[in-house]
């Protein structure tokens, strides 16, 4: 059956297509209204992924701070299109604006961070990040821009061609909720973000992108321009950052500073770290199983209560503790992810290699 | 003037605090060039500990006096502390000493969120208060209110860094140390066992992230799962800005932020006529970092550059 697949890709790709067009009334005739929802964050968690993958897992720069973009993009749409400003213009003008203005503090995050070594951009990048939460935070005095800890609401709902992404609507005989007609818009984003992540990769700039990663002393010295490619890396994370935030405002209709906190940061972080870094259908599976995953732990908290009498071990914090527990052991045993890339692979147990050698002959030296 | 002695009289009692955690960072990194990112959990779980012994001890004897609770506190979360750092270095960062650079760093981020969501676990998410067991005696210096807490936490930071001063200058263990921070290579030639080393810069500042956790505990009156992320940012930021892998340069840098950070925080309301206030005072120690990093990335005391590829 296996190999029948493998041998014809172009029927492989129609099954696939079939399938993630049906995705959201199965998960709806199986689970329900929140079975959708769940697909719909899980599409938005990939191009969160995605986008990161291009700064970690391309370029080689931990960005721990990444979720500052999201809540860029969000707030964005959210001044854009609420009352907060009476302002209301449409998503097709916001969401590209929106983009932008993450890129914008892509570079801004960019610019000073651009000599620095892995560890001290992974700490930058998160002072940057709670920089922002904490400015979300208190922005509602003496101007109120942000609404502080309150966070904004009645932010609109994406609108096309007339039809508002609210309550249900009929289309060619069926009954479509909103969370359907967010799926189809978010699957569609989607796409489009994996063909740009793939074209990024195979292009000049993916190229030099790991060649800064593997070495960049060796980059530089092959004529690559390590700061614009640098500033590039971030600006085109951050630009899936703020695409995937105004979605998710416009989806939710309502954000506050709490959405964008540093355990955010590293969620997105763990999905690719446990899919496999800079191979995208790894960083794929990584956001899809680590958005259902959590969904499935609530089961156990209701197993407790059914078996126990009450909640013994919060299933936010088991949550969090796996996540914990995955990245240690991930690193240790599987660095490569769930689902390497092949070169990546090849790179990481070449070098353990190396280390096993430089070991025994330290270890011949001392005794 | 009162608000700027005092000010800075605050800002050096949180100084030195900071001071404390930031030695752990910076002897780590001097050895391995490696930022142990679970070392504010450590201050944390020291907090808590030293906070559940207190605790239990003032339960089964309501009368015995405040200081010898602290002190028995100290003594159980100080031991605890170091074999939870020597834990940490054993299982998560000794096993990839020769893997790609991100791959400890990624260990840590997970290290520390095992650490906190156990002690959430524990502990619960409220916080804990610290009784009100020690003296409460004020004295008027300078035009400043110093407490007797104050001043006792600035002299036993004091007298933990001076013993940590004479140990790497003074003793073999030291000089054993120093040798490592040039070249684990040449050290380990040289008959060093270099893993023994290594544990110890983790075992030593455990303990002293021990005890600093249970000075900030005391000094706000109060403990929390979460407390250990902000402090050892900040401390780390400490660490970079006197200069990381210099231990002058932490407790300088430690001091340094402690009163920026202070200032920072009494004045900002003035100076921005209201638009920012105090609660932008996490802020402070970021924007410093990033200064210290694009303007002098060796820091004020460190001759190691933090840009190497």
């Amino acid at each position: 059956m296996i190999s029948a697949l493998r041998a014809r890709p172009r029927l492989n790709l129609a099954l696939l297509a079939i399938l993630l067009a049906l995705l959201p009334f199965i998960a709806g005739e199986l689970i329900g209204q929140s079975g959708v929802r769940m697909l719909d964050f899980a599409l938005l968690y990939v191009l969160l992924a995605l986008g990161l993958n291009l700064v970690v897992g391309y370029a080689g720069l931990l960005d721990l701070g990444y979720i500052a973009f999201y809540a860029l993009g969000a707030y964005f749409y959210a001044w854009l299109a609420s009352p907060h400003f009476g302002l209301h213009l449409p998503f097709w003008m916001i969401l590209p604006m929106g983009t932008l203005f993450a890129a914008a503090f892509g570079l801004l995050l960019g610019a000073p961070t651009l000599r620095l070594r892995g560890d001290y951009l992974a700490i930058v990048t998160l002072g940057f990040g709670e920089i922002i939460r904490i400015f979300m935070n208190n922005l509602n005095a003496p101007v109120n821009i942000t609404n502080g800890p309150q966070g904004m609401d009645l932010i609109d709902p994406i609108q096309i061609a007339g039809v508002g992404f609210t309550g249900t609507h009929e289309l060619f005989g069926l009954t479509l909720p909103a969370t359907y007609l967010y799926y189809y818009l978010f699957l569609a984003l989607t796409l489009v973000a994996i063909l740009v992540a793939y074209r990024l990769q195979d292009s000049r700039i993916g190229r030099a992108w790991s060649a800064l990663r593997e070495d960049e002393v060796a980059a530089t010295a092959m004529g690559i321009n390590t700061r614009n490619l640098k500033l590039l890396a971030f600006a085109m994370g951050a630009t899936f950052g703020g695409l995937a935030g105004g979605l998710f405002a416009a989806f939710q209709g309502f954000i506050s500073p709490e959405s964008f906190n540093l355990m955010e940061s590293i969620l997105i972080l763990c999905m690719i770290v446990l899919g496999g870094m800079g191979h995208i259908p790894g960083v794929i599976v990584g956001a899809v199983l680590l958005t259902i995953l959590p969904e499935a732990l609530r089961y156990l908290g209701d197993l407790q209560r059914a078996t126990l009498g009450e909640v013994i071990v919060d299933t936010a914090n088991l949550r969090m503790l796996i996540f914990g527990l995955a990245l240690v052991l991930m690193m240790l045993y599987r660095p490569a992810g769930l689902w390497p890339s092949r070169q990546r692979q090849r790179e990481l147990t070449a070098k353990g290699e190396v280390a096993i050698h430089e070991q025994e002959s330290l270890a011949d030296v001392q005794r | 003037m009162d608000i700027f002695a005092q000010q800075i009289v605050n800002g050096l009692v949180l100084g030195s605090i900071y001071a404390l955690v930031a030695l752990g960072y910076t002897m780590v990194y001097g050895i391995l060039e490696l930022i142990n990112f679970a070392h504010g959990e450590v201050t944390m779980v020291g907090a808590l500990i030293a906070l559940a012994v207190i605790g239990a001890l003032l339960g089964v004897a309501p009368d015995l006096p405040g200081i010898l609770a602290v002190i028995a506190g100290a003594l159980v979360a100080i031991p605890a502390c170091m074999l939870l750092g020597y834990t940490i270095e054993r299982v998560a960062y000794r096993p990839l000493r020769q893997a790609p650079r991100l791959a400890p760093l990624i260990t840590a981020i997970g290290v520390s969120i095992i650490l906190q969501n156990v002690a959430m676990l524990i502990w619960g998410r409220q916080y804990i208060a610290f009784p009100p067991i020690l003296p409460q005696a004020t004295f008027q210096i300078a035009g400043a209110q110093v407490s007797a807490l104050q001043i006792f936490i600035v002299l036993l930071s004091g007298v933990a860094m001076a013993g940590l001063w004479f140990m790497v200058q003074r003793t073999r263990l030291g000089r054993a140390m120093r040798a490592c921070g040039e070249s684990r290579e040449t050290a380990s030639l040289m008959g060093i066992d270099v893993n023994r080393i290594i544990s110890t810069a983790f075992i030593i500042g455990s303990a002293l992230a021990a005890i600093a956790g249970l000075m900030v505990s005391a000094y706000y009156g109060l403990a929390h799962y979460y407390m250990g992320f902000m402090l050892g940012l900040k401390a780390f930021s400490a660490a970079v800005l006197g200069g990381i892998g210099n231990l002058g340069g932490a407790v300088l840098g430690g001091l340094l932020l402690g009163v920026i950070e202070a200032l920072g925080a009494g004045y900002i309301g003035d100076i921005t006529g209201g638009f920012l206030g105090s609660h932008y005072q996490d802020v402070f120690a970021f924007l410093v970092l990033i200064a210290v990093l694009v303007f002098r990335p060796s820091g004020l005391l460190g001759e190691r550059v933090a840009q190497r590829a």
